[in-house]
């Protein structure tokens, strides 16, 4: 990394297009190799009231059009040469992160969407899932407690 | 409507429709004003888009088979609006018309009750509300024993269709258009109406009353839910192309003619 403090870098802008891609590209991961690949997913449960599918349409929804605004956000930053690395990185840990636990607890456990894996005791891959998401979080503070540190802002 | 031989459908009427535009972006380049090769391949992709779903192969999939009806209005009411936005035939049309009657349409366009019809909220209920009204009720059933119903519900899907994409990304010229910050919850709302309807499709087995199977329906939704996502996807990338140049201060303003005062 080189010059963090040096002026015209934008470090909240950096961190927001990160944030935006993580959160999609992690329910991008969650559609593709859950849902399709895997198979573990189904699309609809018969436990899924009502308002679970309402919701899950506009999250659907906030993450298609994140991913997108996240990598216009990038190219611009970019562009101007005013892109910090590692707040991108932190923005995208804490993005994809806060993504996977939000669909760990939310979607699982209270609006019972669908559940990680049918046909299983479903505790074990609850709990990786949801660790796994506090790790990415961690991942991303870290990064970001650095960044502050080093930017000074 | 009088075609010659009807298993052709509407493909003369779609031609008919790039002749003209294509005369029209011809005529401004041979006059030295201009019209670019991109808008033109953009209507020219949408036109090819709308008459794809009316090929036969496609046309007859449609005729026994849910999956290929999904295909027809992701077709037409999704995939081909985009880049017959791009093509921006308002533009060309106004700019191909003699002044007066320019300004006539300009001026028709800033009437309140068009002005109302032609705001991106009332195109999200046509275009969604259409879909809602015609898969979740008996309607969609209806359209399939009466012919002339359902080549409304094809006309429906065009134009509510180009309404919605031109209302959220268009650059086309329009008065009074509403702020980026409301065409992007228009499409926030439109993405999510369209996950939203294709789940209920799937959940509580619509369209009823027809001859479809129960697997037949929840593959169809599966098409309209994915296809759906592909198409916003396209849709979103157009709109904050806009918003992020409209940003960088290279306006699309500059293409468009504002109304005369």
């Amino acid at each position: 990394m080189t010059a963090h403090g040096d002026t015209g870098l934008d470090s909240r802008r950096s961190l927001t297009a990160g944030l935006l891609i993580g959160l999609g590209a992690m329910a991008a991961v969650d559609e593709i190799v859950f849902h399709q690949l895997l198979g573990w997913h189904h699309f609809y449960d018969r436990a899924t009231p009502a308002i679970g599918l309402l919701t899950d349409g506009l999250l659907h929804a906030f993450e298609l059009l994140a991913i997108v605004a996240g990598f216009f956000l990038l190219t611009e930053v970019r562009a101007r040469s005013a892109l910090l690395r590692r707040a991108a990185w932190a923005g995208f840990f804490l993005g994809a992160g806060g993504f996977q636990l939000l669909d760990g607890l939310l979607n699982h456990k209270v609006l019972r969407l669908h559940q990680i894996r049918y046909g299983v005791d479903i505790l074990p891959y609850d709990l990786v899932w949801n660790l796994a998401a506090l790790l990415l979080i961690a991942v991303g503070a870290l990064l970001a407690r650095h960044l502050s540190a080093a930017a000074g802002r | 409507m009088t075609h010659a031989d009807p298993a052709l459908g509407p493909l003369p009427l779609l031609l008919a429709l790039l002749a003209l535009y294509l005369a029209g972006a011809v005529r401004r380049r041979r006059a030295g004003r201009g019209w670019s090769g991109r808008r033109c391949a953009g209507f020219a992709l949408g036109v090819a888009l709308m008459a794809l779903a009316f090929a036969p192969p496609v046309a007859h999939f449609a005729h026994h088979d849910l999956r290929g009806h999904m295909l027809q209005h992701l077709l037409l009411g999704m995939f081909a609006p985009l880049p017959l936005t791009l093509g921006m035939p308002g533009s060309l049309l106004l700019r191909s018309l003699p002044a007066a009657a320019a300004r006539a349409v300009v001026t028709m366009l800033a009437w309140r009750p068009v002005r109302l019809l032609i705001h991106p909220v009332t195109a999200l209920a046509l275009d969604m509300g259409g879909m809602y009204l015609l898969y979740l009720t008996p309607l969609y059933a209806l359209s399939l024993e009466r012919p002339p119903l359902h080549a409304l519900m094809h006309v429906h899907f065009v134009v509510s269709g180009y309404l919605f994409t031109w209302a959220v990304a268009g650059c086309d010229p329009a008065p009074h258009r509403p702020g980026l910050r409301l065409r992007l919850m228009v499409l926030f709302l439109g993405t999510a109406a369209h996950a939203i309807l294709a789940k209920l499709m799937y959940a509580f087995h619509w369209p009823r009353g027809t001859p479809h199977s129960l697997e037949e329906i929840q593959a169809a939704a599966q098409w309209m839910y994915y296809g759906g996502d592909l198409a916003e996807l396209l849709l979103a990338v157009a709109f904050f192309a806009l918003w992020f140049e409209r940003r960088a201060g290279a306006a699309c303003r500059r293409q468009t003619v504002s109304p005369s005062r």
